[in-house]
């Protein structure tokens, strides 16, 4: 009982005194961040694309997504298309998503493409 | 004795001012914009927010647009804030959502007054700005072109004149009108220090060339917009 009690207590003290931003699932993110380029289902087709120089990769197109290992997808996420001499148009995750979050993502990009 | 009283006088009514700014934000503004902070630790509580946060809106406004908008608001981000809540699947790529996007409150002219400067009262806490300061300096349009768009990449996301960019990030023709110099460079450099689930990326830009970028959005916002839309 008494634990009971405590346990909503202990969690409002923890909601108020943290600090740090909480970890997001993948299909959040994805909406979040993603969407904007690569469209709302991951076919590239995103709001922005009309004046892009180089074009969103489709994520549901197991040919165009297949090549990839998890690290290299991995790398892209986090540090942009520069860091493997693609497009600076993909932009670098790093400060909007944790190592975690990346991973998660990876693994939700290879439901979306079938590969892997 | 004289200009004491007349300090007091002035301090006072500026003060009544704020408090009467304040009282239009709490209820006609809060339900759809943050007052106090901090900003959204998660994106879901991100998304509940129905417009950008004003908690630190005296670190980040330009006093004299903040007036002149909230008398005449027209639209800042195309696709309406958040934008994944105002786009639809289209033929060849998502589309703006029009029948979605509302248009913004209105003040008087003398409301806008008392509200900004309730607004203007609402400074962002010291480890939000950081040390980022502009240091002044002017750049040709063109350059600053090269800069935001060619090695940023930073029109993917925003247009740079009406009808062309990026859709998703407000308009920034018209940025440096809207923000305070010293904010940009700050946002630019750490926008999460800002709003940690915001959908602008850092793209770790050097610091000189983020100076550029801001002379850069100065030199786009002396054209005159209005006219040529
Ligand atoms: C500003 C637009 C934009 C946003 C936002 C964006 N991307 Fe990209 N992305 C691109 C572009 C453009 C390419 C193609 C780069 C190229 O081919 O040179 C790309 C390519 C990729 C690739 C393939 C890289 C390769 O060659 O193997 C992956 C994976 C990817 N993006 C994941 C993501 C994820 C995950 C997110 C959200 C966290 C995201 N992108 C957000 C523009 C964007
Ligand atoms: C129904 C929700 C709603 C209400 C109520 C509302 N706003 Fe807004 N506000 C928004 C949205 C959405 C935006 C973004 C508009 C855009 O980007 O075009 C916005 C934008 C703004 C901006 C510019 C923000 C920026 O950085 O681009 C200011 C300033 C502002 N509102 C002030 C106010 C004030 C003052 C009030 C009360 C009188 C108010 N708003 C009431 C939804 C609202
Ligand atoms: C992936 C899309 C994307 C890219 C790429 C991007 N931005 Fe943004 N930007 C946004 C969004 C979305 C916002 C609105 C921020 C918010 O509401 O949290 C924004 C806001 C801004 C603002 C206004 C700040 C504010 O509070 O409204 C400026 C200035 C800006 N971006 C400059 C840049 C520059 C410079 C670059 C390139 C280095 C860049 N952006 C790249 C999406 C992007």
């Amino acid at each position: 009982m008494r634990k009971n009690k405590l346990f909503p207590a202990f969690f409002m003290m923890l909601l108020i005194f943290s600090t740090a931003a909480w970890p997001d699932d993948a299909e959040d993110n994805y909406k979040n961040y993603c969407w904007q380029c690569h469209g709302m289902s991951g076919d590239g087709m995103g709001l922005n694309v009309q004046d892009m120089s180089v074009q969103p990769r489709d994520h549901t197109s197991a040919k165009a997504m297949g090549g990839r290992s998890d690290a290299d997808l991995f790398k892209v996420i986090k540090e942009g298309g520069l860091a493997i001499d693609k497009s600076v148009l993909m932009p670098p995750w790093g400060d909007s998503l944790s190592d975690d979050e990346i991973h998660d993502l990876v693994k939700y990009l290879r439901k979306l493409c079938q590969c892997g | 004795m004289k200009y004491l009283l007349l300090f007091l006088g002035f301090t006072f009514a500026s003060a009544t001012l704020a408090d009467d700014g304040m009282a239009i934000l709490q209820k006609r503004c809060a339900n759809c914009h943050d007052l106090s902070g901090p900003a959204a630790q998660s994106v879901q509580a991100l998304w509940q927010r129905k417009g950008p946060d004003l908690f630190y809106a005296g670190s980040k406004y330009n006093r004299e647009w903040l007036e002149k908008w909230l008398v005449k608001p027209r639209r800042i981000r195309p696709a309406g804030y958040h934008y994944i809540q105002h786009i639809k699947p289209g033929k060849k790529r998502d589309m703006i959502d029009a029948a979605t996007l509302t248009p913004h409150p209105v003040l008087s002219s003398d409301k806008a007054e008392d509200v900004a400067e309730a607004l203007m009262k609402l400074k962002a806490p010291a480890e939000m700005m950081g040390a980022a300061a502009f240091k002044g300096g002017s750049i040709s349009v063109s350059f600053g072109e090269m800069v935001f768009d060619k090695f940023n990449g930073c029109m993917a996301c925003h247009e740079i004149e009406p009808g062309y960019g990026g859709l998703s990030g407000p308009e920034v023709y018209t940025a440096a009108k809207r923000y305070q110099a010293d904010y940009l460079v700050s946002f630019i450099s750490s926008p999460q220090a800002w709003n940690p689930k915001t959908p602008m990326p850092n793209k770790h830009v050097a610091e000189p060339n983020i100076q550029k970028i801001v002379q850069y959005l100065q030199a786009l916002a002396k054209e005159n917009w209005d006219e040529k839309k």
